[in-house]
């Protein structure tokens, strides 16, 4: 072992084009928080249009009807390719993954690097398409042709080509870092960690590496076909000689995946905050794995339930109907795992937990409501109205939002060395979690009211413009702000704690996972001279052998497993 | 800089870069399936596609399935080259492999260029006008684009590899070249069919 690990001195190499694994996630977590600031002002403009239709927003100015369909279709792609993406699967793959498995960085860290530049490149790219003439893509982030296809019809002739871009660049950086991932964790795992024995986040984004690096493959091939149909004039996807469906199975082919893709490292992220504060072993770790593994395989046979109404054979439709149900049934033993982990447990409600906890209640909402939509009878009722658009932000938000929080405040010891503040921290977390409900129930009524999605201003349509649907509208944009306003007091305390909090041990939870054997924070190659060595598994809390109420993954002893009868 | 510990490790006893490469290879299964996949739906459903596959040269295109196979074969060679720390052997086969890629470049630009005299003819737009809106010029182009885009990666790798194993260092990447070269050439496989055969 050599262990020389002398970090890089100047601040160019050890800040923007470093190498080690710490560095990368931090730069795709911050370029992921600054991306979402940009998703969350997109979509305070649309929502203030809708409230309060015609009238100059403050801080934005007049949305035109053009705008408004940039803002929205920008709002989506941000917020699940440059915001969900890289911080719950970059960020916290690249800082949790070596530090879990007990290595010193991934295995290949120059193709790591070169990941983070072509995302940054990528969000550029996107920045600067709403910039160019004509203004931003407007084809929404599903990007249907012909609409997207042909300038006539978008009307951007250059945002539309830049939008598709920049996202088949962050696909290309997602590859990338999948493949240094999955070798990392099949290969550069600590003497005697075990299959069994990685930890459930770890294995959660393995999978939704695995998932996406199958989903996207057949997408790839036709955003480039599509770039050619805008740009070289082919008829790929237009309607005479091409097919404009075609395009819709390959976007589904790979998004609908791409919502397990995210799910999957915040469910991981709540495994490991739920074990840790309720101080009780993960209920049914293979169960729970296999589930998992259930459910990537369901999530590529689900996909046609977004085109229900989009001219398939309706046997099809019933195809489809029928496995988009049964996917709830592993999503729903994944659920129940969590709650018979918490039951009799020694909860403690710090902050992490209250997210964690937060994202089962209010993701069990949204895979509720998602029984309606892939029923394929209710779904043409439901179609393209704002019902659609509450379900998925009852299971995006907790994903890409609540998951993320978790995440960020559960590691933040690990990552900068302090503690973060509880009380602005508990804040944060009610002046989100309140405002987010009082965001999107409305929008489940006005769906059901019969309110399509995608319109710009529903005074031109009588059934829609009616005072008490107005003011629902009002009441959800209002929830908006205040949901943007609470997400300050996060701000503040992020960047105060990180200068100013309180010293972080090197275990404050108490956990036994192996990151937290490592100094907080890390030095360059995480573990000094000794690596860590693995005796049991990653959830050994309250054992009736043990005095103390947890038990490190990297102290020696017996593998202590009580065998059941 | 030194490569992390992590790099030399091998919890499942494939060597790292082997793993990779494999993972590198599943995914442009992937990406190529996706492409070859949206070609077959097209070529099921429009028998008339037949009749435009007729401009493709069936002769230039077996010649470059065997300048591909007999690159493969090299590549081979170059591998058991580079296991027994054969450095001049192994740099030698890896140039014939990259001099293969070549000659199939240079058919393949023999290629292009007359499908685009054909397509753009001084006849009053007749060719192009029957290729307009239908995909089948549009899939080849794309396939073969893509693919030879493949076959420049290889061979630039390759360059790079052949240099680093004259001064006798990272014999190992010759088998990953070699395992990439491998797929490239099946890509071929599939096309060559689909795209020249059948008509």
């Amino acid at each position: 072992m050599s262990g020389d690990h002398h970090g890089p001195t100047s601040f160019w190499s050890k800040y923007v084009f470093s190498l080690d694994h710490k560095v990368i996630g931090m730069q795709y977590m911050f370029t992921g928080m600054f991306m979402a600031i940009i998703g969350g002002y997109f979509a305070y403009a649309f929502r203030m249009q809708l409230a309060f239709p015609g009238q100059e927003v403050p801080g934005y100015g007049i949305v035109t009807s053009h705008d408004y369909n940039s803002l929205v279709t920008n709002h989506g792609t941000i917020m699940i390719f440059w915001v969900a993406m890289p911080v719950l699967i970059a960020a916290l793959g690249n800082f949790l993954i070596p530090l879990m498995i007990g290595a010193d960085d991934m295995v290949f860290p120059r193709l790591n690097r070169l990941s983070y530049q072509i995302f940054l490149v990528s969000a550029i790219i996107l920045i600067a398409s709403f910039f160019v003439q004509g203004g931003g893509f407007g084809g929404a982030w599903t990007s249907y042709p012909p609409l997207s296809s042909n300038p006539e019809y978008n009307l951007t002739p250059l945002g539309a080509p830049l939008w598709l871009t920049a996202v088949a660049l962050e696909i290309v950086a997602f590859l990338l870092g999948g493949i240094n991932f999955l070798t990392t964790v099949m290969n550069a795992r600590t003497k005697g960690m075990k299959m069994y024995d990685i930890p459930m986040v770890v294995w959660m984004i393995i999978i939704a590496t695995l998932l996406f690096m199958a989903s996207v493959g057949p997408l790839v091939a036709g955003a480039v076909m599509l770039l050619f149909d805008q740009t070289l004039n082919t008829s790929f996807f237009s309607v005479d000689g091409g097919d404009p469906l075609l395009w819709q199975h390959l976007f589904w082919f790979f998004g609908h995946p791409e919502v397990y893709v995210v799910l999957l490292p915040a469910m991981g992220i709540v495994c490991e905050i739920i074990t840790t504060f309720s101080r009780k072993k993960l209920f049914g770790y293979k169960e729970i794995l296999y589930m998992t593994f259930a459910t990537g395989i369901l999530s590529f046979f689900v996909w046609a339930h977004h085109q229900f109404v989009a001219g398939i054979d309706p046997r099809m439709a019933t195809v489809f109907s029928i496995t988009t149900l049964l996917i709830s049934i592993p999503i729903g033993v994944l659920c129940f795992c969590f709650i018979a982990t918490l039951w009799g447990g020694s909860i403690t409600f710090s902050v992490p937990m209250l997210w964690a906890l937060a994202f089962i209640g209010e993701f069990l909402l949204g895979g509720v409501t998602g029984i309606y939509l892939g029923s394929s009878g209710t779904d043409i009722f439901f179609h393209d109205t704002t019902f659609v658009v509450a379900h998925f932000h009852y299971t995006f938000f907790p994903i890409a939002i609540i998951g993320t929080f978790a995440g960020i405040t559960y590691w933040f010891p690990k990552m900068f060395g302090r503690m973060m503040d509880e009380t602005l921290g508990k804040v944060h977390f009610w002046g989100t979690i309140i405002p987010f409900n009082c965001l999107f129930i409305p929008l489940f009524l006005l769906g059901m009211g019969g309110q399509h999605r995608r319109i710009y201003n529903y005074e031109n349509f009588p059934d829609l413009a009616g005072p008490e649907m107005q003011n629902m509208r009002i009441f959800a944009t209002l929830s908006l702000v205040a949901l943007l306003a609470f997400q300050l007091p996060f701000l503040y305390n992020l960047f105060r704690s990180m200068f100013r909090g309180e010293k972080a041990e090197k275990n404050p939870w108490k956990a036994n996972t192996l990151e937290w054997v490592a100094p907080s924070p890390p030095p360059h190659g995480n573990f000094g001279h000794q690596f860590p060595e693995v005796f049991r598994g990653p959830y050994e809390f309250s054992h009736p052998d043990r005095e103390d109420d947890f038990w490190p993954q990297s102290e020696p002893g017996p593998r202590g497993e009580i065998k059941e009868h | 800089m030194d490569s992390p510990i992590a790099t030399s490790r091998s919890a499942t006893g494939i060597n790292t870069g082997v793993l990779a490469i494999y993972w590198v290879i599943i995914s442009e299964i992937l990406i190529f399936g996706g492409l070859i996949m949206c070609y077959l739906l097209f070529r099921l459903r429009n028998d008339s596609w037949g009749e435009f596959a007729a401009v493709t040269s069936t002769p230039a295109g077996a010649i470059n399935t065997i300048v591909l196979l007999t690159s493969s074969y090299f590549a081979v060679i170059a591998h058991s080259a580079a296991t027994k720390k054969d450095g001049a052997k192994a740099f030698k086969f890896l140039w014939y492999t990259i001099g293969c890629g070549f000659i199939f470049l240079c058919v393949k630009s023999y290629e292009y260029s007359s499908k685009l005299k054909y397509l753009f003819a001084d006849d009053g737009g007749a060719h192009w006008d029957a290729h307009y809106n239908n995909n089948f010029m549009a899939y080849y182009f794309f396939a073969t684009g893509l693919h030879g885009l493949h076959v420049i990666a290889g061979m630039v790798a390759m360059m790079i590899v052949s240099f680093q194993i004259k001064k006798g260092r990272n014999y190992n990447r010759v088998e990953l070249c070699g395992l990439y070269w491998h797929f490239v050439d099946i890509v071929w496989i599939f096309l060559f069919p689909l795209l020249y055969i059948a008509k």
